[in-house]
């Protein structure tokens, strides 16, 4: 680093630079925020620079969309088909990227170029036949439904990141576990396993922001709030009734979407940076 | 068939290091089959959403099938491709989002190489800056676009108003700016860290030299952070092209393909969904697929030997 001879005026063109980089960020963010409080009536504003912050306050949009249930319903969807996606694709995951990392077997050159061509496969291009596939399985508008599709997209991230992982680990303790007497089975359950835990935790955080965040399947695999997740009703949202500006509702679901992912960036940014990185640039 | 999996077989055991001295070949018979059966649930999960759903879609894309009339269903071999490319809808989608994804991908590239050096160099406030970029990444991206798309609403949005409450989304070229606006504050930090990650890798000692050396600041910038980021540089470029070239949810939220601002995305979306047009729907699909294939063909061949994954293969 550069420590050594930074002058007064380097680092503040560094801090100038900083505060911009941050206040670029957060402008959007508060002002998704700032609606989400304003009354109907603040919505409207034609000053030129006073529409920022709210004129009034209200939590009446927070109070009406967390007592509708076309708001609720797809919350429950969202973190249900999250988790439950999450948890699957990190298992399959685990398994596959143990056998990349460790073992020799043909086929891992296919398994490898087949999750980099998921991993940036046109999703429009799966809609239409999904679309087709799951009216006929009786699959369409279900959490199944999306859960298949999120997997699936899930496992490439997962296999990716947790082979760069299981690379890292001491193999000896294996080996060690295995002159004992384990199996190939036991050596991977009991002593591997715990080892990858951190490598499986940031795989898990990926995987559920990518299902938190997914729209295209949301909106393409469902029709109702059975089974449709936030942002897919967000974008069907149209206010607790017709003479009601949606705006201010609409913002305060976004809001409390959001908020989870804020919670998520704040305790995990270390293992998130970690895991979108890795294996990118080891080439 | 058998001889050839097991020549394979034992030239990748012998690269794997040596495991007891057993007999080899059943040991190594062994772990090819635990190998695949690890790998077996993952792969067909895989391959039952993407591979057999496109396979479905290039069957689809030859008949004539119309939701709407499903009693009329029959083969029409090419007929679909040909009037998808033969409407200028097709030709003016893929002109659209060809210009998103080269303009948005430049710009970030930019934008990305600058914070990238800034959380690289930057001594103080740090963690600040990089939890801040996380936000963008992780934050739902309807949500912002929600919120770019009040920004700009004349009557209600702080931009507008300071414009004197123009209205950019009510007119094509404008309202592209504006998603390529929200484009670029969405997936401007994923290229940063991806490009981070390659700075780190760049060796301090090779900067010193060459600062002693007298070379500027620039000079040390384009003759060695460059060419040694050029595998990141690519990665990050690939991920970001083929990820704005599939653009949908922006676009979805913003102006909903209104005023001529539809991605093929959207293109391939409204045909589904509106038109109920399967056959016409999934020849979309597949020209969507075969575009992205290519634009992959043509980083991979790029690449040369840093294709990404290429160091789980050594």
């Amino acid at each position: 680093m550069a420590a050594a001879n930074t002058t007064g005026r380097q680092k503040l063109g560094w801090g100038a630079a900083n505060t911009l980089a941050v206040v670029l960020v957060a402008i959007p963010v508060l002002w998704i925020a700032s609606l989400s409080f304003k009354t109907p009536a603040a919505v409207t504003c034609t000053s030129r620079w006073g529409c920022f912050w709210p004129s009034q306050w209200t939590w009446a949009n927070y109070r009406g969309i967390l007592t509708t249930s076309s708001f609720i319903r797809p919350l429950i969807n969202s973190i249900g088909i999250g988790l439950i996606s999450t948890f699957i694709a990190v298992l399959l995951a685990s398994m596959a990227a143990y056998a990349v990392a460790r073992l020799a077997f043909p086929g891992k050159r296919v398994l490898i170029g087949m999750s980099l061509l998921i991993a940036m496969f046109p999703v429009i291009s799966l809609a239409t036949p999904l679309f087709n596939i799951e009216r006929q399985l009786g699959l369409f508008n279900t959490w199944p439904g999306l859960i298949i599709p999120y997997v699936a997209f899930g496992l490439p991230l997962g296999i990716y990141i947790l082979a760069a992982f299981f690379r890292e680990i001491p193999w000896e303790l294996e080996k060690a576990a295995k002159m004992d007497g384990a199996t190939p089975y036991q050596a991977f359950t009991k002593v591997i396993a715990p080892l990858a835990a951190p490598g499986m935790v940031t795989t898990a955080i990926l995987v559920f922001l990518f299902c938190w965040n997914e729209f295209l399947f949301a909106i393409s695999l469902t029709s109702t709030i059975a089974s449709r997740t936030a942002p897919a009703a967000l974008a069907f949202f149209s206010g607790s009734s017709q003479f009601t500006s949606p705006i201010g509702p609409i913002s305060a679901a976004a809001v409390v979407i959001t908020i989870p992912i804020i919670i998520f960036v704040l305790f995990f940014q270390r293992r998130i940076v970690a895991g979108l990185t890795s294996g990118a640039v080891k080439g | 068939m058998s001889t050839r999996i097991e020549t394979v077989a034992v030239g990748a055991a012998a690269e794997a290091p040596p495991k007891g001295r057993r007999k080899l070949s059943e040991g190594a018979r062994a772990e090819r089959r635990f190998g695949w059966l690890l790998c077996a649930p993952a792969v067909i999960v895989m391959i039952a959403v993407t591979a057999y759903p496109i396979g479905y879609a290039v069957y689809l894309s030859l008949q004539r099938y119309n939701l709407a009339f499903p009693n009329l269903v029959h083969f029409v071999g090419l007929s679909n491709y040909g009037a998808v490319l033969s409407s200028k809808y097709w030709w003016h989608a893929l002109e659209v989002t060809l210009a998103i994804t080269i303009i948005s991908v430049a710009i970030e590239l930019v934008l990305g190489m600058l914070l990238a050096l800034l959380m690289h160099r930057t001594l103080f406030g740090r963690g600040t800056v990089r939890t801040s970029a996380l936000i963008p990444y992780g934050i739902v991206t309807v949500a912002a676009a929600y919120s770019w798309q009040f920004a700009w609403t004349p009557g209600t949005g702080y931009l507008s108003g300071i414009l004197g409450q123009s209205a950019p989304l009510a007119s094509t070229i404008p309202a592209i700016g504006v998603i390529i606006m929200a484009e670029v504050w969405k997936t401007t930090p994923f290229m940063a860290l991806l490009l981070l990650a390659g700075l780190a890798l760049v060796p301090e000692d090779l900067q010193k030299a060459a600062k002693v050396d007298g070379a500027t600041a620039w000079q040390r910038f384009t003759r060695i952070t460059l060419p040694l980021m050029k595998p990141a540089i690519l990665v990050a470029l690939l991920f970001r092209t083929l990820d704005a070239f599939r653009i949908f949810d922006n676009i979805f939220i913003l102006t909903a393909g209104g005023n001529g601002t539809y991605s093929v995305s959207i293109l391939g979306y409204d045909n589904l969904f509106s038109a109920l047009n399967l056959g016409v729907g999934s020849a979309i699909s597949i020209l969507i697929f075969i575009c992205v294939a290519i634009i992959a063909f043509l980083f991979i061949k790029g690449f040369g030997t840093a294709a990404p994954g290429s160091d789980y293969l050594k």
